[in-house]
């Protein structure tokens, strides 16, 4: 390397700035050069020079304190973060509201559509039972024959009642699979009206007072009593179904 | 905090427009965090610290920057092969000073930002939006002209007359 261009690179050299390979080489070239290694030296001694911690600067004792009151207060004055801080806070409230919002309707939804199931497969099973001439399983007028004849079927005992006096008379009983499960069901007759009743246990916490509703033309009434849900289901007029429930509850309360 | 202080403090030559400069940076940065895109935070706080000081000065038409035909002289000049220079070591750190006070700004925020507070040429680069290249040649002249002026003073305050001109001009006409 020449003396041009060792001058052009000494500082570098110096400030560590350079790389490996023309590091060397100026090294090779400041062995055998007097004049150059003079100038390293000069240089040498003027960085230490300014860089003697005597010649910086020290800001005053208070500055530092004074500095972060200022800080402090600007921050303070600041307004924007504050205005950002409430739009947050006003979106995670609405999203929030909006989520719950959705999963009320969707359980609504979906209690209602539960129910609609249980009543899909409540007149399914009814119109199935007329169809297959599959009626009863246990052919009875008795409901002290029908009541014992689930023992052992049903991980529940049916309330049996007989109602022939009242003008429903109890035909017999069979197994049958509602909601998941296996369910009573109680086969009674009205004149020429076959009606279905069938009971299982409730899993709703709270007793439901009836409702009614109809399905492909025939009629629906379930309630919950005694930790029992109750469905019946016939063909028969609405009025004749809700008197055929008043005296089953009836019948019921009687024996309480 | 003190590296902000010691810069704004060697552009501005002013204890109170120092604070000054430091406490408006330091607000600016606050303000403008946002626009912090990673790196260095300190090398990123004299940025602004630097640019806060050109403004000062800007504003204060105290912003005398290096005269070309100096520079001239520059590319000529003394090549530190001074041996009375060699001293320096003993030098007093007043007229050490005193000769850095006298650099022009640009070479003065160079030679302030690499050999007290040590940072490298690619900060430098950041720091005062020049090519890395321009850093090296600015410590160059910057070192060269420091050189000069301490010989000077150093002449003066022995008392004979030694300008380093005179070395100057006794180079230019051997070549």
């Amino acid at each position: 390397m020449s003396c041009q261009e060792t001058r052009e690179l000494i500082h570098g050299y110096l400030d560590g700035e350079l790389d490996l390979l023309k590091s060397i080489e100026i090294e090779e070239h400041l062995k055998d050069c007097h004049v150059c290694t003079q100038t390293s030296k000069g240089i040498r001694s003027l960085r230490s020079a300014i860089g003697d911690t005597a010649l910086r600067f020290e800001p005053p004792a208070n500055f530092e304190r004074r500095l972060r009151s200022a800080l402090r207060r600007e921050s303070e004055l600041e307004p924007k973060p504050t205005i950002l801080r409430w739009r947050w806070i006003l979106a995670g409230t609405s999203l929030i509201a909006a989520v719950f919002v959705i999963w009320a309707l969707a359980g609504i939804f979906a209690r209602q559509s539960t129910g609609d199931l249980v009543a899909q497969e409540i007149v399914s099973s009814h119109v199935r039972s007329l169809m297959a001439d599959h009626l009863t399983d246990v052919l009875s007028s008795d409901q002290h024959t029908v009541k014992p004849w689930f023992n052992g079927k049903l991980d529940f005992s049916p309330p049996v009642k007989d109602l022939s006096q009242q003008g429903f008379s109890l035909n017999g009983g069979r197994l049958d699979y509602i909601d998941n499960r296996p369910v009573a069901a109680l086969v009674y007759q009205r004149r020429q009206h076959s009606i279905n009743l069938f009971i299982w246990p409730s899993t709703e916490a709270l007793a439901v007072t009836e409702k009614a509703s109809v399905h492909q033309g025939y009629n629906l009434i379930r309630w919950t009593n005694a930790g029992m849900t109750y469905w019946v289901v016939s063909d028969l007029n609405l009025a004749e179904l809700q008197q055929f429930v008043q005296l089953l509850q009836e019948q019921s309360q009687a024996r309480l | 905090m003190a590296a902000a202080y010691n810069l704004a403090r060697w552009l501005v030559h002013n204890e109170a427009d120092a604070e000054d400069i430091v406490q408006e940076a330091y607000l600016r940065a606050f303000k403008f965090f946002s626009g912090y895109y990673g790196g260095d935070t300190r090398a990123w706080l004299l940025t602004i610290v630097r640019n806060t000081s050109y403004t000062w000065l800007q504003q204060n038409r105290a912003l005398r920057l290096a005269d070309p035909i100096e520079d001239k002289l520059d590319e000529v000049g003394l090549d530190f092969a001074d041996p009375e220079i060699l001293l320096l070591q003993s030098v007093d750190s007043q007229i050490v000073r005193h000769a850095l006070q006298e650099l022009p700004v640009e070479f003065r925020e160079v030679v302030v930002l690499r050999e007290m507070e040590a940072l490298s040429y690619k900060e430098i680069a950041n720091v005062v939006d020049i090519p890395i290249g321009t850093v090296m040649s600015r410590l160059k002249r910057g070192r060269k002209r420091l050189h000069g002026l301490l010989a000077n003073l150093m002449g003066k305050g022995a008392g004979n007359e030694l300008p380093g001109n005179a070395r100057i001009d006794s180079r230019l006409s051997r070549r």
